[in-house]
């Protein structure tokens, strides 16, 4: 292992990934600090998605390295799996659950006892409050409960590393406050997180430092305050116009 | 050579972890999901044991409902397992994205698809399994034999459920369901001497489903149920354990084809 990357939470060098002859992810190179919060921004087929999955071992690179908690997701998927999760863009909670259900069914993959799975599912319900929708189904709840559960069940196996792909998305204002809150607190214990948004306001509020890409590449990158500063812009969303050349919700 | 490394990571308490998922969701949908893989063939030997029975004094020297519940048992589990491993398994993987979720953690898709598998085979197991009491309070078992159809009924659930989980794998739509059952799954059905002996075809007939798997399942089961263990029932288990271990391969390969991208 490179002697740099050593402290670091993540380090991605050259990383690319191409679907026959797409190149959806070119050559990007990037590092992230224990306890950061690291945003990845950019317009839809920017690449946002195909990185993070290539962080989380769900898809293996093509080619460049990558290290992850120090491990190579293609190479060691079961251990950094083991202390990474992520909250998905789309909801796929398991239906054919109960809501507690899903946590503990969920549990059990992390390789946790029975015992230990109620205990940490029914702290994680009061984490995210949904204690008293715990026996309902899945389809039950609104949108803004399930996306607080998505994030309780990514959080069973303590992860050092929490991934947040549009955890946001879809959601009215009061909730997305809810869910940063959250996400506050569990920076506060020094959980490293990755967060994609398409929401400028959430970038500039919630990380430390934070790529844009554009095409596979990454065209800026910086601390928040510091990117809009150089590039005489008036928020995050006039740099990110800017530079990728597109409305955000097109 | 990458499917067998693949296939070495499989753990046992990966496979279990999956069984666990389904067995859990299972208590929903238990009834609905009974009712078609345990009353359709109960039905069919009611209506069939009376109406046709009536007709036929003796097939092989068995009453017709005696000739026919141990094939109505194979296609009881035969029917389980299929139902779990395609529709069922289709859902969870192209709607449900449940597949994708477990994916995020520990369990990888060796130990997913096995897990479905192992399940699917259970629900053959217990529709047959219900099956095969109510026929022994019909009086139509007479073996203590009997009490071995039961691992008979996993094994021939498991080679229905590889089977399926190989289509399944394939196909972008569920509708393609429908081709699976009434091109593959309702021929078997008729064809492969649960109803009358296969050598009442033509010979060029019969030879050809000696190719295809039920007919193997129905007289292997019929051997146990009657207690004759001849050479024959030990090649239809080989048969069928044959084909379960290569379609496992293939479900296991087309299925990680599929998902990892």
């Amino acid at each position: 292992m490179d002697l740099r990357t050593g402290p670091r939470a993540l380090s991605a060098d050259k990383l690319s990934k191409s679907y026959g002859s797409f190149v959806a992810v070119d050559g990007i190179s990037f590092s992230i600090d224990p306890g950061e919060c690291f945003g990845i921004l950019g317009p839809n087929g920017a690449g946002k998605t195909t990185t993070v999955k290539m962080i989380s071992a769900v898809s293996p690179p093509t080619s460049g390295h990558l290290d992850v908690l120090g491990f190579d997701p293609a190479r060691e998927p079961r251990s950094l799996k083991a202390v990474v999760s992520v909250v998905p863009d789309e909801n796929n909670l398991d239906i054919d659950l109960s809501v507690r259900a899903n946590l503990e069914v969920y549990a059990g993959y992390f390789n946790m006892s029975r015992a230990q799975a109620t205990t940490k599912s029914q702290e994680l319900l009061r984490f995210v409050e949904l204690e008293d929708k715990a026996e309902l189904d899945v389809d039950d709840l609104s949108n803004g409960m399930k996306r607080r559960l998505l994030l309780a069940r990514a959080l069973l196996n303590d992860p050092r590393l929490l991934i947040l792909d549009e955890p946001t998305a879809a959601l009215d204002p009061s909730i997305r406050h809810q869910l940063w809150d959250k996400m506050r607190d569990l920076k506060a214990r020094g959980m490293t997180q990755i967060l994609t948004t398409h929401y400028m306001d959430e970038a500039a509020r919630m990380c430390d430092r934070l790529i844009i890409m554009n095409g596979g590449k990454i065209v800026e990158h910086g601390e928040p305050l510091a990117l809009v500063k150089k590039h005489g812009q008036p928020d995050l969303e006039g740099v990110f116009l800017k530079l990728t050349g597109r409305k955000l919700e097109e | 050579m990458s499917l067998l490394r693949n296939l070495a990571t499989i753990s046992p308490r990966g496979v279990m972890k999956m069984w666990e998922r389904d067995r859990r969701a299972f208590r929903k949908v238990f009834w609905v999901s009974m009712v078609p893989t345990f009353c359709g063939p109960l039905i069919l030997m009611i209506s069939l044991g009376a109406g046709v029975g009536t007709l036929v004094s003796s097939v092989e020297g068995l009453t017709y409902q005696q000739f026919i519940a141990p094939g109505l048992l194979a296609s009881s589990a035969m029917l389980g397992a299929t139902y779990s491993c395609t529709y069922d398994c289709f859902v969870r993987l192209k709607y449900q994205k449940v597949y994708d979720a477990i994916l995020a953690t520990p369990l990888n898709i060796e130990e997913i698809v096995t897990g479905e598998l192992f399940w699917g085979a259970t629900r053959g197991l217990l529709g047959a399994g219900a099956f095969l009491f109510v026929i022994a309070t019909f009086g139509l078992v007479k073996s203590p034999l009997a009490i071995l159809t039961l691992p008979l009924l996993f094994v021939v659930g498991l080679m229905f459920a590889v089977l399926g989980m190989a289509f399944t794998a394939l196909i972008s739509d569920v509708s393609l369901f429908t081709h699976y059952f009434t091109m593959f799954v309702t021929p078997l059905f008729l064809f492969s001497g649960i109803f009358f002996p296969v050598q009442n075809l033509p010979a060029w007939a019969a030879g050809m489903i000696e190719i295809t798997p039920l007919v193997h399942c129905v007289r292997a089961t019929r051997c146990l149920l009657s207690n004759q263990l001849t050479s024959q029932f030990w090649w239809d288990i080989l048969y069928i354990l044959a084909l379960t271990l290569a379609f496992f391969l293939l479900s296991i390969y087309l299925m990680r084809r599929r998902i990892v991208k």
